[in-house]
């Protein structure tokens, strides 16, 4: 069987330097907010819609309350003691402040223990649906059999959801396992969740609560014809990764983006913003038992393949630190890494083995996700299908959990009805066709595959230890990560951070950590 | 074989002039004969003779992939055609510092960014940054440039006030997402506010991306436009040698 011989010492070392890591942020995690964070738990009382110039109506109440400096004790207590007071819904309520005729801070405090009692009712009705979609979906797969290894994800990217609807169904009909919906280019950056279903983005389509409806319905069909289910993935990134994290549990997405650093390094999002919605949208993620997936091919895309292979392994590991102080468990751990070495370097296979050998045994129970070349894509979409080709050998050979395939048309347009069909065509054949292949190979012990996984390893592990010990925020400000100079109190979102007050309250991040078992 | 006067050409298969041309579509029609016939005719319509449908595949909900040969009966004319194109010299790293040191004396900056909703910076990495794509170092490894790369989904106001902050002698813009035509909305955008506040004739304008070329450049009112292909010296010569014959002209 094809498996490396890594120096054990060195994996310890490297996991304990990314625990230290994610170890130092309780003081952050335990006394800060942000007001995605407050919106999050406004839309998991049950607020929804927008009021008529597009602003969400968790906007408005969460900017009210922030306006008038009230935001420390938590949205929740506004909203708890509002409701308790005038006996009306989350949503009621929301719609009156939105209309102005309540003014949250006027209205008289109700008995605390009343306040939470309404509370605590509140709160177990989402959680209780968000586990019944959890159930739906397992019960799924026990009807219609566990999804493949590596699972063919695919995108569509249309803009228009109705138009994405038919590729994405087309798709699952030729084989597809997944389908991720990317998202229109600016939405990383705005700090609200657009509503509704909607027709026109750039480089992708709205990631919004009811196109995911629409495009999940979709798939629910499409899944019972074919008797195969048939998983939605979006973005839990950006300034609104929390939300959208609510979203994708309460529509039942089965997998989300969602990145500890991605936003700060890629998307220059504050990193305290970033560290914080992180936390809170995994645990939503985690409850809701949506597999997560993290972004470190934009490593590789950014720099050299070769020469920062060790930052992929590094991030893979912190990102594993935050999702388990989030309640992510491994097996829900999408850790990401990508084929993008130069075609033109010599032995350039070899090393791509190397690399998506050392992340599978780093995280053996890990669904890992796998990145199709990008970077080296260009017009000549024939070349390029055959690097695809390549690039699913790998994924197949060393058993990769989830392969993102790669599209011929890669650098020239969000894929073409047939880019796909061609990609699935090209995945199946490979996949079946060596099968069995890794079962049959074996590596010798001191050949270039085993030295070179030892080497990014030890890389990774004193780099983790460097960082360990100047602290992340002081590592990112020197640009040690993708040689990007990120500061700890620049960037966007940084305003939408702020301390809790003693007082504060939180029911959701509460009820989380006690079903998650995290403190 | 090919005449040498021949000015009249046709696509090559295996023969000269034979017309033969590979092609790929998508149509909305079944995979059976009249799907077959809908692919055939439609060829006909555009021009082709001799169709030879090669390929048909099922791609699901009512859409066929179709693979064909077929001989076209168009042919162009190369003595009418004429494009534009950045028709400076290519230095290489070295030369083009010695070139700006001799001809101009002084550090160029250069100040670039996707702009607006464009957040794939890969195009603006290869160039600016100091590793470059495909071994040729980007414009911050330049002794002669002070290159500052805004990165991604930077407003056009935002990249215009630090060009005017950082006196710029060029700026870069970067539009990757075409969808829709968007690169063309940013661009026209960029270059209207850069008139209204009087900083377009005051450095260089220039765009890149999979889908610009020089004479679309010209037409939103750019110096120059560089397509995919490009690499960080094409840009740094055109840059030195332009700034440079301006100083001459002044």
């Amino acid at each position: 069987m094809l498996k490396l011989q890594l120096d054990k010492n060195l994996v310890t070392r490297a996991r304990q330097a990314a625990k230290d890591i994610a170890a130092s942020f309780d003081w952050l995690f335990n006394g800060y907010s942000s007001v995605t964070i407050e919106r999050t738990v406004l839309r998991l009382m049950g607020i929804t819609g927008a009021v008529k110039d597009g602003t969400p109506l968790p906007n408005l109440v969460v900017d009210d309350l922030k306006k008038k400096g009230v935001l420390g004790k938590g949205a929740a207590w506004w909203l708890g003691n509002a409701c308790t007071a005038l006996k009306l819904s989350p949503q009621e309520t929301a719609e009156a402040v939105a209309k102005g005729e309540c003014d949250l801070t006027k209205i008289p405090v109700q008995p605390v223990k009343k306040v939470l009692r309404f509370l605590d009712h509140n709160c177990d009705q989402m959680l209780e649906l968000i586990k019944k979609q959890a159930e739906f979906r397992n019960n799924q797969f026990v009807k219609f059999g566990p999804r493949r290894r590596p699972a063919i994800y695919v995108i569509v990217a249309t803009g228009n959801i109705y138009e994405d609807v038919v590729q994405a169904k087309a798709a699952a009909r030729e084989g597809a396992d997944i389908i991720a919906v990317i998202r229109s280019t600016a939405q990383s950056l705005l700090d609200y969740v657009p509503e509704g279903a909607t027709t026109v983005g750039f480089g992708g389509t709205f990631a919004t609560q009811e196109n995911f409806r629409i495009m999940r319905k979709a798939l629910d069909e499409v899944s019972n014809e074919i008797g195969r289910y048939i998983s939605l993935t979006n973005y839990a990134s950006g300034l609104c990764m929390p939300e959208i994290a609510a979203m994708g549990a309460m529509e039942r997405l089965d997998l989300m983006l969602n990145d500890a650093m991605y936003g700060i390094l890629f998307r220059d999002i504050n990193p305290k913003r970033t560290l914080l919605d992180q936390y809170f949208s995994r645990m939503i993620n985690a409850f809701a038992e949506i597999e997560i997936q993290t972004g470190e091919d934009n490593y590789l895309t950014t720099s050299d393949a070769v020469e920062k292979a060790y930052t992929v392994t590094a991030s893979q590991l912190i990102n594993e630190q935050f999702a388990l102080l989030s309640g992510v468990r491994p097996e829900k751990m999408g850790l990401g890494h990508a084929f993008e070495i130069d075609p033109d370097l010599e032995n350039g296979f070899l090393y791509e083995l190397a690399h998506a050998l050392l992340t599978k045994e780093l995280f053996p129970h890990a669904p890992v996700k796998y990145m199709p070349p990008t970077k080296f894509s260009s017009g000549n979409i024939f070349k390029t299908h055959l690097m695809d080709g390549m690039f699913n050998f790998a994924g197949q050979l060393t058993g990769q959990g989830v392969q993102l395939l790669g599209m011929m048309t890669e650098a020239i347009h969000t894929p073409h009805l047939a880019d796909r069909s061609l990609a699935i065509e090209n995945a199946q054949y490979i996949f079946n066709n060596i099968k069995d292949l890794g079962q049959e190979l074996s590596l010798s012990p001191d050949g270039f595959i085993n030295q070179r996984a030892n080497q990014v390893l030890k890389e990774a592990t004193l780099f983790l230890e460097r960082v360990a010990q100047e602290g992340l925020f002081s590592a990112l400000a020197k640009g040690e990560f993708a040689d990007i100079k990120r500061s700890e109190n620049s960037g966007k979102g940084l305003d939408g951070v702020f301390s809790r007050e003693a007082d504060y309250l939180n029911p959701f991040l509460d009820k989380l950590k006690t079903a998650l078992a995290v403190n | 074989m090919r005449k040498e006067k021949d000015n009249i050409v046709k696509p090559y298969g295996d023969t000269w002039n034979d017309g033969k041309m590979q092609l790929s579509f998508t149509l909305p029609v079944s995979p059976d004969e009249k799907g077959k016939e809908a692919a055939k005719l439609l060829l006909k319509k555009m021009g082709f003779d001799d169709i030879y449908i090669c390929g048909v595949r099922d791609l699901q909900e009512g859409f066929t992939h179709f693979i064909a040969y077929a001989v076209t009966t168009a042919s162009v004319d190369l003595s009418k055609i004429t494009v534009k194109t950045v028709d400076t010299e290519v230095m290489s790293l070295e030369e083009t510092d010695e070139f700006i040191k001799a001809n101009i004396g002084r550090k160029l900056t250069v100040i670039g960014a996707c702009i607006e909703s464009d957040a794939h910076t890969v195009g603006i990495d290869a160039i600016m940054n100091m590793k470059g794509y495909n071994h040729r170092y980007g414009l911050e490894r330049y002794k002669y440039f002070n290159a500052i790369n805004l990165g991604a989904q930077v407003p056009c106001e935002e990249l215009l006030r630090r060009a005017k902050e950082e006196n710029a002698d060029a700026v870069l813009v970067s539009q990757v997402v075409t969808q829709k035509n968007i690169h063309i909305k940013n661009l026209t955008k960029l270059i209207e506010l850069a008139e209204a506040e009087g900083l377009r004739n005051k450095m260089l304008f220039i765009c890149g991306g999979p889908r610009i070329t020089h004479e679309l450049a010209i037409e939103l009112g750019y110096d120059a436009g560089f397509g995919s292909g490009t690499y960080a010296t094409d840009v740094a010569s055109y840059i030195a040698v332009t700034l440079a014959r301006k100083k001459e002209n002044q």
